[in-house]
């Protein structure tokens, strides 16, 4: 019966978050924002959308995944593909490949990517694909903690170093580059890059509903039970392997989606975005903001980017410190991220009222701060 | 065939690099559980030391021999601040533990950068160690470099002092009982902080004597860790977290696999089949190569 009206005020609390979100991105920001710095928060936007993936998959299932790069990559590459061939034109090869020179057409594996349908739906499929296969082979022989996440980082690598050495036919560390149009559309014309920035932003708010859908559902509660009592979960009869390779897939398309819009927000993916150190700083702002929050990840993600714009343009050696500290403080002195102060001050505040010193009679299901670790 | 030989000595001393790295990774990581993604910049703190020495000690030979302790105790030291300051508070969440060492490591390549400057600086080796051992001459020579043979040397000296001081030291003693039921220790009177700490010292040192032998083969920059660090990873986790034996064939293997793999393709494809083969392996063997048994689930 106590459960109604929570529901009922938490999903009105959600409308008007959603509500303001939408009002932010689709009003203020385009009208307070130049073209240029809208540009920027298409990007920052981007890596928020990873974020969303990461706040699933490792601030609800405790999965530590250090190679989103590789997914963000897949989607990117994908997107880029088509575009850089849609560019050529029917017949010519994408400049670069003329440039190295060697192919006179399209490697076969380059050839699906001309169907625009193909190459859409592959930016998020293949992602979740490969996540598949790899989820599964490591889940079902229960690799976890530690272990899961040096072989996700060890993906991100592996990855990054296989695109560097097909140079002929990846564009090799340069990437694909130098991108003009999208499905029909010159991205050099302003109003197009706005037209992006839309679609992005769209996106975002569009799998934040899905993530928060998935972690109110059933299946969310289990996850968050896999993160906290893996043995436990098993001995209640689910299988954990599959609750967290839902997750980790899941969180492997939206990292590809996220990659397939950066291509036409910034007109460039290579390598430099997808190997250990990219892949680690999607973890970074997830981690800042509040790894188990989706609003703390995806604001975490946002500023955690913005921070580094601002700052690694003037002083790119105290952008480094900077960033080292972040890492430092965030996990080490506030695992919930900034995210678990809102919960800190509410429960002080309300132990306070009702003079109930644990805080934890306000009948508000806050969530655990998520030390729960997978191993 | 002196193909096959000559990349199969090429693997094994890409595995005694590897080796070296992964023993102080054995302490730390297959022992007390804590990943220390900043294990790579004491491999650069090694590799330094062994720079700033040979500024002062003129003679190579000497510079090399004296870098060794000198470079165990200044990665050691790091390695033991390190843990002082953070890791201690974070025994409970090894992968925090990852993220918050990865912020310590960024910082400490910031600092490099900082004091020794952005691009890469070299070391001089010791004449003796410049040359090469003809092993089969003629047309079709076999020839091995001194200094990889040194680094294997090395290797071999580290594990042998590392498993004798595990083996039979009070300390080797104290740090096994520790990692195989902290809570009994505990109980039993032994300081599992001050036990934590030394492991943690030692591990770290070992990166640093890695970082001395890593000016052989290569130059000394700032990001000279970060990349080898996760290969030394990948070998502690198929070896199986505990004993050092597993630690040892699984460098070796590695190193070989991914030369002879280099050899029949590229570089960048032999690193995909080098991780999908340890992907494979962990099908067969989730837990490693070895590994301690105990009656947990987990």
């Amino acid at each position: 019966m106590t459960l109604l009206p929570l529901l009922k005020g938490r999903s009105a609390r959600a409308w008007a978050g959603f509500a303001a979100a939408g009002l932010a991105l689709f009003a203020v920001a385009p009208l307070a924002l130049s073209d240029f710095r809208l540009g920027l928060l298409a990007k920052y936007l981007c890596t928020a959308m990873v974020a969303v993936g990461i706040c699933l998959a490792w601030g609800r299932g405790g999965l530590l995944t250090l190679g989103q790069g590789v997914f963000f990559g897949l989607g990117g590459y994908a997107m880029a593909m088509h575009l850089k061939i849609a560019d050529a034109g029917p017949g010519n090869l994408p400049d670069f490949m003329q440039l190295y020179g060697t192919a006179t057409e399209l490697p076969w594996w380059w050839r699906p990517f001309e169907n625009p349908l193909f190459a859409l739906a592959a930016t998020v499929l293949l992602p979740m694909a490969v996540a598949a296969i790899l989820g599964s082979f490591i889940f079902r022989r229960r690799v976890k903690g530690a272990y899961f996440a040096i072989l996700s980082q060890a993906l991100a690598a592996a990855f990054a170093i296989w695109l560097i050495g097909q140079q002929a036919t990846t564009g090799g560390t340069n990437g694909l580059t130098d991108i003009q149009g999208f499905f029909g559309y010159d991205l050099n014309d302003p109003v197009n890059q706005r037209m992006v920035y839309f679609i992005i932003a769209a996106a975002l708010l569009l799998l934040i509903a899905l993530a928060r859908q998935l972690i109110h559902s059933r299946y969310g509660e289990l996850l968050v039970a896999v993160r906290d009592s893996e043995e436990r979960v098993r001995f209640l009869g689910y299988n954990p392997a599959n609750v967290k390779l839902v997750a980790y897939v899941v969180a492997a398309g939206m990292a590809g989606l996220a990659g397939a819009l950066f291509v036409p927000a910034v007109g460039i993916i290579s390598p430099a975005m997808i190997g250990i150190v990219p892949s680690i700083e999607f973890v970074i702002g997830a981690a800042v903001g509040g790894r188990a929050s989706l609003v703390g990840a995806v604001l975490g993600a946002v500023g955690v980017a913005w921070a580094k714009t601002a700052l690694s343009e003037e002083f790119p050696a105290a952008w480094t410190y900077f960033q080292g500290l972040l890492f430092i403080v965030a996990l080490a002195f506030l695992p919930g991220g900034l995210a678990s102060l809102v919960g800190i001050v509410r429960r002080r505040r309300s132990s306070r009222a009702t003079g109930d010193a644990a805080g934890d009679g306000t009948g508000e299901k806050t969530p655990a701060l998520p030390l729960g670790e997978a191993a | 065939m002196t193909v096959i030989l000559g990349q199969t000595f090429t693997g094994i001393s890409i595995g005694a690099v590897l080796l070296l790295i992964a023993l102080g990774l054995s302490l730390t990581f297959g022992q007390m559980n804590v990943i220390n993604m900043a294990h790579g910049e004491f491999i650069m703190a090694g590799a330094y030391t062994t720079y700033v020495l040979q500024k002062s000690i003129s003679s190579a030979g000497l510079s090399l021999l004296v870098a060794l302790p000198v470079a165990f105790l200044v990665a050691g030291a790091l390695g033991a601040l390190l843990e002082w300051v953070l890791i201690r508070r974070l025994y409970l969440r090894p992968l925090d533990t990852l993220l918050v060492t990865w912020g310590v490591s960024l910082m400490l390549q910031q600092a490099a950068r900082d004091i020794f400057g952005a691009p890469n600086v070299q070391t001089r080796a010791p004449d003796l160690l410049t040359g090469n051992i003809t092993v089969i001459g003629g047309d079709d020579p076999l020839t091995f470099a001194n200094s990889r043979l040194f680094i294997l040397g090395l290797a071999i000296a580290a594990v042998v002092a590392l498993s004798l001081t595990l083996r039979l030291t009070p300390l080797g003693r104290r740090i096994r009982g520790v990692v195989q039921n902290r809570d009994l220790a505990e109980v039993s009177g032994i300081s599992t902080s001050r036990v934590d700490r030394t492991a943690f010292f030692i591990g770290s040192g070992l990166a640093g004597v890695a970082g001395v032998a890593l000016t052989l083969v290569g130059p000394i920059g700032p990001t000279m860790g970060t990349n080898i660090i996760i290969d030394a990873f990948l070998v502690i986790v198929v070896g199986g977290i505990g004993q050092l034996k597993g630690t040892v064939i699984v460098a070796f293997v590695l190193g070989v696999l991914q030369s002879v793999l280099e050899y029949s393709t590229t570089v960048s494809v032999a690193k995909v089949l080098v991780l999908v083969a340890i992907v494979a392996f962990l099908q067969w063997r989730p837990q490693g190569l070895y590994t301690l048994r105990t009656r947990s689930l987990v």
